[in-house]
């Protein structure tokens, strides 16, 4: 029986804690008396037989919908959408769940006789998936039966040929996805949970839309109205992909939606990788030896070496659950299931926030965490990870830890490499850069082209990262990274410290010399139930 | 008395653009109130002589004073009244005069010849046809006009040549040390050295060493281009075999150098020919700084102490030669002009009358204690490095002048071997920078060289310049005139003049820095930044290798022959390029266009759809993985601002296609094609070395824009036809021959570079695609070209 997430008081007796710091660690005591660390729950046990458990919720769905044989048809065109490289993380080991979910459904329309079927990666406007990747997530059965033919595609969100506009929603937002399957008779979407703001209508609304529909609830407004955007009863980013998913819905866009969850078992139980997973005062003398001899190892190669070991790392994680059926009643089964798995009751906010960012974040697989995305991953990401209030107090300070390189990858991120440059060297206002600069980058033919026919994420991402801040950026007194390039920090508009102990000594300035420390030993991945 | 003397005179003056002359001028415009000036002006090539009065003479600061006495309107009002300017040059027969400048010289009372080329190292020739024939010129003109002014001739007190002791105001040939030479022979000696030169210079041989040496400079950058370089390299050639025989011929009569020489010689010409013309010769010593007048510290040019004493500061001389109690005769300019106006307002006397404007004899400047005083000075108000370091000045030590010599040339010979070195290795940007510094440090030293070359024999010349004549001249002059026109040298306090008039002056003619800390205002790279952005800007054209990316055409071929290679066939392929490297490194060296053709043969056969499709990854894969970031940002930022953008590259068109919507418009070779493939022949030059400077002419002409204004990027000297074709160059990331080239004409120089974290490799191996087969050429699917 895996046990729950908890919250530690930090007392003398307490080892130095494990903070996350890219692609390496450290080691930090935290002041003992005022500090506490919430643990994450050990990984839910993961379905025994995940095919069988599939074809089960394939038959028998949830909410108002027929069993999924019953909706293929001779004749019918069927489109499958399913999540893209940035779910879940890090990578799966083979075979990954939209593989199975995948093939699943398609033993279903072979056998009901669908031939007019399409394959589509609903990557809204992240970057295309390489063959690689694509083979990775579907398989290389299924690859290499529709890839060829053309039949296997990334959805593009520029393609003035296939996009249809469905209409607008009552608060006046444009929906307009991918015209492929908004003309399909069916979409089955395939779907991996991996965190509470995955999902929903979010899965088709977002994910196989177009730049103009998106900026409806991927702006500044939205996301500072969104407490969290991992709680999708008090997200305006959920509510406006709820609205929109009405319109979809009324306009007779059918949707069967497969939702899957996962375990957080991220470092696994075996290898030099498992003692990240483990409670520090309970590392026993293999995993201290294990630990350090990784650490040093690690100290000692070049960052691009420890890059390229880090991004192989393909987790153990397993699927918790698959559900499938309408779209809200999915839904609603599956975020109670990732509940299950990450929140952690947490009592009372804190002065000081504290986080070790890891390498890898939704937007940099097999890629290079650059600054920006070094921000979203702690105020976007981490920050947002609670439900009820934030755990850190309004005015509050949060200290990360990430070395935050100046380093951008060329072909994945090239409008981020101009935003940092051009747009973060004028102001870090998420206001005034989504007024001056948002539209001069979305609409620009250059990012188009490389969104469109090279690996690189849509012009307007950046932007979108930033705005991820937003909520974050205006409830924080202070932001402080730790070991992070000095000029790099100093770009995003946060404080550089070498250590922590500067760090805390900095935001003492802030929140007084007595502050509460609160630190979010994070991933494996929790949420903190705040009351 | 003066004033009196002169007035209603008529002075005709030669030489007036340069220091002396401009001073004079001033003097006589501002102090001799009723005096006309007529001034013999060297016409321009494109400007008439009364624009080059305007520009290069009434706009000097010197007038400045006189200017805000008279107003601007008075001022002009007054020049036009009293100047007249007539065209002519002294190196010619006749002064090169017309009928009107001949009526105009021959109405004149007085002339002052001040012209020379003071330069102490002027080719021989140059300096024999202005400095020994120039008066005697003008003697020989006012005989054919039948008229007889007052001559007075600008000389130096170094026509006595190299002596210790005494040197009195006394004919050239009067002195006992002078060796009687015949200044016709001289005459004819130098005109035949010219011509020996110059037929020297063109033999065979020479020409090929020329051609080399072109070559080594420019590196590949086409045929005109090094034509130019190989003629301008000749004529160098040429100009220093002159000015190395004038100071051959000089050091062997006793003379420093062929300034002194030639005007010594000219004295003696004169004396030859003046005829009727009643003669006086003035013959100051080394003219420096204003005392007071116009103002003090008022100076034209960079003058001769001025460089040392520059390099000095900068502590790039560390060593000068000289006699700690030896006499630097230095005379400031305003006392030499005053003493000009007081012979030519006493008349002349009936035979030729030397008088000398020195200080040695009177109030002597003894070198240790000038040295003392301007290392003083520095260390009180030190110029600042790059980094906004004080420079900390040395101590002399007084060496002999072959010692300093002796260890100059080691460091220049020192500097020249590693820069040699430096030169074969394949260098890029900012090591390339590094290289091309060093370079300027060797000509630092070379010109510090120089420097001891030219000027240790004054450093360390003993003579004492008598100044009888002037003394007398001075003690007649009426209290008033003696106010009014100084120029007595005993008023000269020497540490005030060096501290408080002197150095300050040089300080700030050489535009150093002289302040701490870093700049405030736009950095130079800034302002040429925002040039070249202008609005103004018409057209930008862009470089690919090395400019854009840092990849070229073998990465390419790479990516693409590797990427349906079986795993083993795919290393094999790797150390084969690996290999061929350096063979093919070469030949691109020597020269690009053959390269490309040799090279592009491989795609011999490839069929057309295949490469189509590989290219399309490729772009990613391999353009963009290698781009750099602020390059294509740069094209961009052109193209917001206006400007037509244009990639012109010697790559082949398929490799560059999916840059297309970043340019207006790509230029890029092409390649035949038969039956669906590639022939592996180009269709055309491919726009390399000067043809991609035709190609940007041929392609601003179509669409109408100006040269003058367009910015082109490139990294190598092949490029050089087309950097030099348009008006705003931008060296980027540039080779050390470029980047030697782009520091000396002050081109921007970028430095691009991968997105930190861009990936790295070797040798460029395309993503396999999932068909297989060993091939004999990897791009051809049968194996068959």
């Amino acid at each position: 029986m895996p046990r729950p997430g908890f919250v530690l008081d930090v007392d003398r007796s307490t080892p130095p804690i494990l903070f996350h710091h890219g692609e390496g660690f450290r080691l930090e005591r935290l002041p003992a008396g005022r500090s506490r660390v919430i643990y994450p729950a050990e990984p839910l046990e993961a379905l025994k037989n995940p095919d069988q458990a599939i074809r089960d919720a394939l038959a028998n769905p949830i909410g108002d919908s027929e069993p999924l044989a019953a909706l293929l048809k001779p004749g019918m065109k069927l489109t499958i959408a399913f999540d893209d490289i940035s779910l879940p993380l890090p990578p799966m080991k083979r075979p990954d769940i939209r593989q199975r979910v995948i093939e699943a459904v398609l033993d279903l329309a072979a056998a009901a006789g669908v031939d007019d079927v399409q394959l589509v990666a609903a990557l809204a406007l992240h970057r295309r998936m390489t063959e690689a990747e694509l083979r990775h997530a579907v398989g290389d059965r299924v690859y290499d039966a529709f890839a060829p033919h053309g039949l296997l595609v990334n959805h593009d969100a520029e393609d003035p040929d296939n996009l249809l506009f469905i209409g607008t929603t009552e608060k006046g937002e444009e929906v307009e996805i991918n015209k492929r399957a908004a003309e399909s008779d069916l979409i089955v979407y395939v779907n991996i949970n991996l965190v509470s703001m995955d999902g929903g209508w979010k899965s088709t609304a977002t994910g196989l839309a177009s730049y103009r529909s998106l900026r409806h609830h991927h702006n500044v407004h939205t996301m500072r109205h969104s407490k969290s955007f991992m709680d999708r009863h008090h997200s305006e980013l959920h509510s406006a992909n709820w609205r929109m998913g009405k319109v979809l819905r009324d306009s007779g866009v059918k949707v069967f939606q497969i939702e899957t969850t996962m375990n957080n078992d991220v470092f696994g139980t075996e290898g030099p990788m498992s003692v990240l997973q483990k409670r520090e005062w309970e590392w026993n003398v293999k995993d201290r030896i294990s630990f350090t001899a990784m650490k040093a190892g690690l100290d000692r190669l070049p960052q691009r070496t420890r890059r390229s070991i880090f991004q192989s790392w393909q987790a153990p994680h397993a699927m918790t659950s698959v559900q499938a059926g309408e779209v809200e009643a999915v839904h609603e089964v599956t975020t109670a299931n990732v509940y299950a798995q990450h929140l952690v009751p947490v009592e009372g906010q804190t002065d000081i926030l504290t986080m070790g960012l890891p390498y890898i974040s939704p937007y940099n697989v097999n890629s290079i965490l650059n600054p920006i995305l070094v921000a979203c991953l702690g105020l976007g990401y981490f920050f947002n990870l609670y439900r009820g209030k934030p755990p850190v107090r309004d005015g509050g300070v949060l200290i990360m830890s990430h070395p935050t390189p100046w380093e951008f990858h060329p072909v994945h991120h090239p409008s981020y490499i101009d935003f940092f440059e051009q747009v973060l060297a004028e102001t870090t206002d998420p206001i005034r850069i989504e007024a001056e600069f948002e539209k001069g980058f979305a609409e620009d033919e250059w990012y188009r082209h490389l969104y469109r026919t090279s690996y690189a994420y849509h012009g307007v991402h950046p932007f979108y990262m930033w705005y991820w801040c937003a909520h974050a950026l205006q409830h924080l007194g202070q932001v402080i990274i730790v070991g992070g390039d000095t000029r790099a920090v100093r770009r995003l508009g946060f404080k550089p410290a070498s250590t922590l102990q500067d760090a805390l000594e900095m935001a003492s300035d802030v929140v007084g010399r007595d502050a509460t420390i609160t630190h979010l030993h994070n991933p494996p991945i929790l949420m903190a139930d705040v009351s | 008395m003066i004033r009196e003397a002169l007035a209603g005179k008529r002075i005709f003056i030669t030489g007036t653009t340069g220091f002396l002359g401009t001073n004079l001028l001033e003097r006589l415009l501002r102090s001799v109130p009723d005096c006309e000036i007529v001034l013999l002006i060297r016409p321009g090539k494109r400007s008439s002589v009364d624009q080059r009065v305007a520009r290069e003479i009434l706009k000097n600061d010197a007038f400045d004073r006189l200017r805000t006495e008279l107003g601007k309107d008075g001022f002009a009002e007054m020049a036009a009244r009293r100047i007249t300017a007539v065209a002519g040059d002294v190196g010619r027969d006749g002064l090169g005069l017309d009928e009107q400048g001949r009526a105009t010289l021959a109405s004149c009372d007085i002339v002052i010849h001040s012209a020379a080329t003071v330069s102490f190292d002027s080719p021989l020739d140059t300096a024999v046809e202005v400095n020994l024939l120039g008066p005697t010129r003008i003697a020989h003109v006012l005989d054919d006009l039948g008229v007889t002014p007052h001559l007075v001739a600008v000389s130096t007190c170094y026509v006595a040549g190299n002596r210790r002791g005494s040197a009195p105001e006394q004919l050239v040939d009067e002195s006992p040390f002078f060796v009687d030479v015949d200044w016709r022979q001289e005459v004819e000696g130098a005109r035949r050295a010219r011509r020996d030169a110059e037929a020297r210079s063109r033999t065979p041989e020479m020409l090929a060493d020329f051609r080399a040496q072109a070559r080594k400079e420019l590196g590949a950058a086409g045929g005109p281009l090094l034509s130019e370089k190989t003629e301008q390299l000749r004529s160098r050639w040429v100009a220093d075999r002159m000015v190395e025989g004038g100071r051959a011929r000089a050091a062997s009569l006793g003379w420093p150098d062929a300034y002194a020489y030639t005007k010594a010689l000219g004295e003696r010409a004169l004396a030859d020919n003046k005829g009727a013309v009643p003669v006086s010769i003035v013959r100051p010593s080394i003219i420096e700084t204003a005392l007071a007048e116009p103002r003090p510290g008022w100076i034209r040019g960079f003058r001769m102490a001025d460089p040392v004493i520059i390099s000095f500061a900068r502590g790039l001389l560390k060593e000068f030669p000289g006699v700690p109690e030896g006499i630097v005769d230095v005379i400031p300019v305003d006392l030499v002009s005053a003493a000009i106006i007081a012979v030519a307002a006493k008349g002349p006397e009936p035979d030729i009358e030397v008088v000398q404007v020195a200080s040695g004899s009177q109030n002597p400047l003894r070198y240790k204690r000038l040295v003392d005083l301007v290392s003083d000075w520095f260390l009180e108000h030190p110029l600042y490095d790059a980094k906004g370091q004080p420079i900390v000045v040395r101590k002399w030590s007084f060496p002999g002048r072959g010692r300093v010599q002796g260890q100059l040339q080691r460091a220049q010979k020192t500097l020249t071997r590693v820069e040699g070195v430096l030169a074969q290795l394949p260098l890029r940007g900012k090591q390339a920078e590094w290289s091309a510094s060093l370079e300027s440090k060797r000509e630092e030293a070379e010109q510090a060289l120089g420097y001891v070359e030219l000027y240790g024999a004054y450093a360390e010349c003993e003579a004492v310049y008598g100044l009888d004549r002037l003394l007398a001249l001075w003690d007649a002059q009426t209290p008033d005139d003696q106010r009014d026109f100084c120029f007595d040298p005993r008023v000269i306090d020497w540490d005030s003049f060096t501290t408080d008039v002197f150095l300050p002056s040089v300080v700030q003619q050489a535009r150093v820095r002289t302040t701490p800390g870093g700049r405030t205002g736009p950095t130079r790279e800034e302002r040429l930044r925002k040039q070249v952005l202008a609005p103004e800007r018409q057209l930008a054209a862009f470089d690919l290798e090395n400019t854009l990316i840092a990849s070229n055409v073998v990465a390419s071929y790479a990516f693409l022959a590797t990427r349906r290679l079986p795993p083993d066939e795919r290393l094999r392929f790797v150390l084969q390029t690996l290999a061929e490297g350096p063979s093919l490194l070469a030949l691109d060296r020597k020269d690009r266009s053959d390269f490309l053709r040799l090279f592009y043969r491989r795609y011999d056969g490839a069929p057309v759809e295949q490469i189509a499709e590989d290219s399309a990854e490729m772009f990613s894969r391999l353009i963009i993985a290698k781009s750099f970031p602020a390059a294509i940002r740069r094209v961009r930022e052109h193209r917001r601002a206006g400007h037509r953008t244009v990639l012109i590259t010697g790559a082949l068109d398929f490799v560059v296609k999916p840059l297309e919507p970043l340019f207006d418009d790509i230029v890029a070779a092409e390649m035949g094609v038969t039956r669906g493939a590639y022939d592996g022949q180009l269709t055309d030059v491919p726009p390399t070395g000067e043809s991609r400077a035709q190609a940007l002419m041929d392609y601003a002409a179509a669409h109408g824009l100006d040269l003058r204004e367009t910015v082109a990027y490139a990294d190598s000297t092949s490029d050089l036809p087309m950097l030099e074709a348009v008006g705003f160059p931008v060296a980027v990331n540039p080779e050390t021959r470029l980047a030697a080239l782009a520091r000396k004409r002050g081109w921007l120089v970028e430095h691009f570079s991968k997105a930190p974290g861009a990936p790295r490799t070797l040798v460029p191996i395309g993503p396999r695609r999932t068909r297989s087969g060993g091939l004999a050429n990897p791009l051809v699917p049968d194996g068959v070209a």
